[in-house]
């Protein structure tokens, strides 16, 4: 926990310049289609983050988090279809709203520990589901498209596929730099010694759940910013964007990069999306010489290899692919 | 007689059929140190955890400064200078000792939402943390991260933890509970060094310890206070001898 410089520094540098490469990269191997997939890796990066600060920090393992990314991306794409498209008015409203879900979801289920507070979780994001399975006028389960991207005048066009790219890759950035600084914060060491220990927090003097509730707004807020962005780089909404196992999908991301470090999630992110990508083509290409021309169906199997290798990271890898690269640190 | 520091008056609960303290009636005077003692099963840690907040009494009142904290949640007894100490060691394994230590100091120097600076940079908390560090001394391990400490030096952060919050008075569970002699005699040091500032509640297993500390002592017996004075007179009761000293434990070192 105390700042080193570890092989997972220089990891994490690589990755950022590879991410901030990858735009000029794109263009040059005439590869549209990887700008897009990595658009999508950095925004679930914001959203994996902001889980991480809950779940790897606070010891609240949310299984619920991508009902944010659903209530931020419905904001825009509501506004949207009602002819409000300034992203000044979008934004804004997405992660308050966002944040207000987060407060009933929280005061509702930091009254409750462990499984309970999992479950709790989840049947707020079910709830929420459904919701917008129902919202007729919003495409109900077939979802929204959103024909006008979030305007921000001459600041910047979010059509710029681009522009856009290297906006989400701010922001990024700018929510891991602020749960750096909120981790190591006193309000961090509280939410850490909560984690790790609630009653001696008590009896040392904390009321530890109004720091937890905040906690949990954070995170929820994060998420809900990490959704109007999705909103705009798919053009479209739809209730399966907050499906259980789409949180599902943030806990492994943020399990398998490593909880409770600033670069896991992020690395997580980049591994289990990648993974999702070139598994089903490797799988084929191996499966070749033995089915020929049925290879291609072989990699739609490719669930087969994730699940035994997030098995491995489980048993052998407690800190994630960040631990490993730190190597034992924690106690 | 002066007024009692911490006071509780017909303090009953019951766990089932099992009633684990039965109409206790306490008094702590300020700048004393009171052992409480008693067999296994006397309701002893029960007690602390009510006067501490962390059970609710079926019944009775506990006054903590002149004020009624019976229905205080614990953090809110902590605020006003009530401090415990765990008898199983509970601290927060994987910060350093000093991270542990800080974070007592951090609870009594205002709110805690503050989002930006490094806690582990504020003066203001480190350096508390290191003079109760020093003082029950363990200065020299402030770096080292909490689960490699031996359980005698865990017994002796507690006691930093609670001191951290500048209490004015102690709640110390068994705190040389699972203690070599060489660790007990430090601790017993430590606590009669500790006496001359902070009033003291002290449950203790190790009798050699008790009569060698305490000022009075209350003797419990199934939930019952049984006695209450100064350890002469505790040694020569009669319904002390008999209820709880029979086995020959009286002054002959571990109980």
């Amino acid at each position: 926990m105390i700042a080193r410089r570890s092989p997972g520094d220089f990891v994490a540098a690589a990755l950022l310049f590879v991410l901030l490469a990858l735009p000029p990269y794109a263009s040059l191997a005439g590869n549209p289609f990887l700008l897009s997939v990595f658009t999508r890796i950095v925004i679930l990066a914001i959203a994996a983050a902001s889980l991480n600060l809950l779940m790897g920090y606070g010891g609240m393992v949310s299984f619920g988090h991508a009902a944010y990314i659903g209530v931020g991306g419905y904001v825009v794409g509501i506004l949207a279809k009602e002819g409000i498209s300034s992203g000044f008015v979008q934004w804004p409203l997405a992660l308050a709203v966002s944040a207000l879900f987060a407060l009933a979801v929280g005061a509702l289920s930091l009254r409750t520990r462990g499984v309970y507070f999992i479950m709790i979780t989840l049947a707020f994001a079910q709830m929420i589901y459904y919701v917008a399975v129902g919202l007729a006028r919003y495409g109900g389960d077939d979802g929204l498209t959103i024909y006008r991207r979030s305007q921000f005048g001459a600041l910047i066009d979010l059509s710029n596929k681009t522009a856009f790219y290297y906006l989400c890759l701010a922001l990024l950035a700018g929510c891991t730099y602020l749960i750096w600084r909120l981790v190591n914060s006193r309000f961090g060491m509280v939410i850490q010694g909560a984690r790790s220990n609630d009653r001696r927090m008590h009896s040392i003097g904390f009321p530890t759940f109004r720091y937890r509730l905040t906690c949990f707004v954070i995170s929820g807020t994060l998420c809900g910013l990490a959704g109007a962005l999705l909103a705009n780089h798919t053009d479209f909404v739809s209730p399966a964007m907050m499906h259980w196992t789409r949180s599902g999908d943030l806990i492994v991301m943020v399990v398998l990069g490593g909880m409770g470090t600033i670069f896991g999630p992020l690395i997580g992110t980049v591994t289990l999306l990648t993974l999702e990508e070139a598994l089903p083509a490797l799988i084929s290409l191996g499966a070749r010489p033995f089915m020929g021309r049925e290879a291609a169906r072989a990699g739609e199997y490719w669930q087969i290899v994730l699940g035994p290798l997030l098995l491995l990271v489980v048993l052998y890898a407690r800190g994630g692919i960040a631990g490993l690269l730190t190597g034992p640190r924690r106690a | 007689m002066p007024e009692a520091l911490l006071e509780a008056e017909g303090l009953t609960k019951r766990f089932g059929g099992v009633v684990a303290s039965d109409a206790i009636v306490l008094a702590v005077l300020p700048g004393e140190l009171h052992a409480v003692i008693g067999p296994n099963g006397a309701g002893k840690t029960s007690l602390i955890g009510q006067l501490a907040g962390e059970i609710v009494p079926d019944a009775g009142h506990i006054r903590f400064a002149g004020r009624d904290i019976t229905a205080l949640p614990v953090w809110r007894r902590s605020t006003l200078g009530l401090a415990r100490s765990f008898q199983i060691t509970s601290l927060f394994a994987d910060f350093t000792v000093l991270d542990n230590v800080a974070l007592a100091v951090q609870a009594h120097v205002g709110h805690s939402f503050r989002f930006w600076d490094k806690a582990r940079c504020a003066a203001e908390l480190r350096d508390p943390a290191h003079a109760a560090l020093s003082r029950v001394g363990l200065g020299s391990r402030a770096g080292v991260i909490v689960a490699s400490l031996s359980h005698g030096e865990h017994r002796l952060l507690e006691i930093a933890m609670a001191l951290a919050t500048r209490p004015h008075m102690l709640l110390l569970d068994e705190p040389m509970a699972g203690m070599g002699p060489e660790e007990s005699a430090r601790m017993v040091g430590l606590l009669r060094e500790l006496k001359r500032d902070v009033t003291i509640l002290l449950i203790e297993h190790d009798m050699e310890a008790v009569f060698a500390l305490a000022d009075r002592i209350t003797v419990l017996v199934y939930g019952r206070v049984i006695a209450t004075a100064e350890p002469e007179a505790i040694r020569a009761n009669a319904e002390v001898r008999q209820a709880y000293l029979g086995d020959g434990g009286l002054g002959t070192g571990h109980a």
